[in-house]
């Protein structure tokens, strides 16, 4: 789907003839191309997912974190450049906070979402910006109920049951079309998902890569929370022998 | 005696008595309706629950002018809360916006607020703002001048879980005989009731109130009354 729009690229501010925004495309491309995030809402919360690609085996296993709590009750995955993953969270945590203070209550998912998006929209309307290149899969449960919402460097941002962004995105879509969502509770959903990341990785193109989990459901009190150590064992397992049987056939 | 046209100039105090009460399936705002300038009534049928959404209904007491202001500046909020998120404003945020207010300009403004409403979280739900800028969530509370002769009754008579017309009663009753003790509260009762179905304002003439004493014998002179047989002292 790549096209070199020649002329037209050099500025966010710059329309091409068939009416595209090349650099925004070019900036959803740093998404693409960098590891897997995928994330599910289940009937009791969300759980999400990332596939964190190990540049160095230096690195300390539990550093350079993907997934960041952004209030209490939600947490974002981030895809993409970290640093300007870094910023969207700050973001998103600096609304969260003054929501509450002025309203009283935590902010609703909707709200933090689209305010999020607002910001991250901002940025490819100036030429003296540059479009994030940073996607982010927002998951949060309030009173509503548990929602996720994924945020595009377009400035998009739509309301998902299951949502993946990164190298293996596609493979990842398909998996979790296969899952029944709506009946699965979020401890299913942990291994689901850390099936679906073992299975899109690609040993051959990445070394080696981490798995880092973070869920907010029922169990954890609709707080926001890394996936308690046992259970990511039990899914790494899990995911591992699944991979096996795989190439055994 | 020096007959005094009162302080003309002074600033318009709602003395008041306001009170809002929770019942199985909403709340019911009440208060008096005096408006006065030092002695003077300005206006003896103000409305003193104003409103600041479909769901939600505030009580004004103190400086009428800072009660007005806040209320419209919350107003004003909640209908832009209410858009962004797409579905009414919850009583918490209104009674936080009020609060917020209260509390950062509390050195400029004198004004106790009672806020009540209800929405699809909560219920129904009563907030209590006094001067400096508390929040208090509470079953019940009362507010200005006239509240100082209520907190007994409400005390024995207060009771969780009302139906409608147990808590109206109540309330009327209640401001009615705050009206009857204190001088700056006066004229008319008004109630407003808030529930699943929205919010449903009373009106009570003074006519229709109690009068809370009974009409005693004419005397005619201080010498009837002397020559009468010495009463039995009083008993309780």
């Amino acid at each position: 789907m790549s096209s070199i729009g020649t002329g037209y690229d050099l500025s966010v501010t710059t329309f091409s003839p068939d009416g595209r925004v090349f650099q925004i495309e070019y900036a959803a491309k740093a998404v693409d191309n960098s590891g897997t995030v995928v994330a599910i809402r289940c009937k009791d919360g969300i759980v999400m997912g990332v596939e964190k690609l190990i540049s160095s085996k230096m690195m300390l296993p539990g550093s350079n974190r993907r997934i960041h709590a952004v209030h209490r009750h939600s947490g974002m995955a981030v895809a993409g450049l970290a640093a300007d993953g870094r910023q969207i969270v700050a973001r998103a945590k600096s609304e969260a906070t003054n929501y509450e203070s002025t309203y009283g209550e935590p902010i609703p998912v909707k709200e933090l979402a689209e305010r999020v998006a607002s910001y991250v929209h901002l940025c490819t309307l100036y030429w003296w910006l540059r479009p994030f290149g940073s996607g982010v899969i927002l998951g949060g449960y309030d009173r509503d109920g548990p929602q996720l919402y994924m945020v595009e460097p377009s400035g998009v941002s739509y309301r998902y049951f299951g949502a993946a962004i990164g190298k293996g995105r596609q493979a990842a879509k398909t998996e979790i079309e296969k899952l029944k969502l709506s009946e699965m509770t979020c401890r299913k959903g942990v291994i689901e998902v850390a099936k679906i990341i073992y299975g899109v990785h690609d040993e051959a193109k990445d070394k080696a890569f981490e798995l880092e989990m973070s869920w907010v459901c029922d169990k954890s009190n609709r707080q926001h929370q890394k996936v308690p150590d046992d259970l990511l064992e039990e899914a790494k397992a899990a995911a591992k022998a699944a991979l096996e049987e795989m190439d055994a056939d | 005696m020096d007959m005094s046209s009162g302080d003309l100039n002074a600033p318009h105090s709602m003395g008041t008595t306001i009170i809002g009460v929770t019942y199985n399936g909403g709340v019911v705002l009440g208060a008096d309706s005096r408006t006065s300038t030092g002695m003077y009534v300005a206006n003896r049928a103000s409305d003193k629950i104003t409103q600041l959404t479909d769901n939600v209904y505030i009580c004004r007491s103190g400086s009428a002018a800072d009660s007005q202001i806040v209320s419209d500046y919350v107003r004003y909020f909640l209908h832009q809360h209410t858009i962004q998120l797409g579905q009414p404003s919850t009583v918490k945020v209104a009674a936080n916006l009020v609060r917020l207010l209260s509390y950062n300009n509390k050195n400029s403004l004198q004004t106790g607020l009672i806020v009540g409403g209800w929405d699809k979280y909560e219920g129904g739900k009563i907030y209590g703002i006094p001067l400096g800028g508390t929040v208090l969530e509470l079953p019940f509370t009362i507010g200005g001048s006239g509240s100082s002769y209520l907190y007994g009754f409400f005390d024995q008579v207060w009771k969780e879980g009302m139906t409608q017309e147990e808590a109206e009663k109540l309330v009327v009753k209640a401001v009615s005989l705050a009206i009857a003790r204190d001088g700056a509260s006066g004229g008319v009762v008004r109630t407003v009731t808030i529930d699943k179905d929205g919010a449903t304002r009373k009106f009570y003439p003074s006519e229709t109130l109690p009068l809370w004493h009974e009409e005693l014998e004419p005397q005619e002179s201080l010498l009837d009354i002397l020559s009468a047989a010495s009463p039995e002292p009083m008993m309780s």
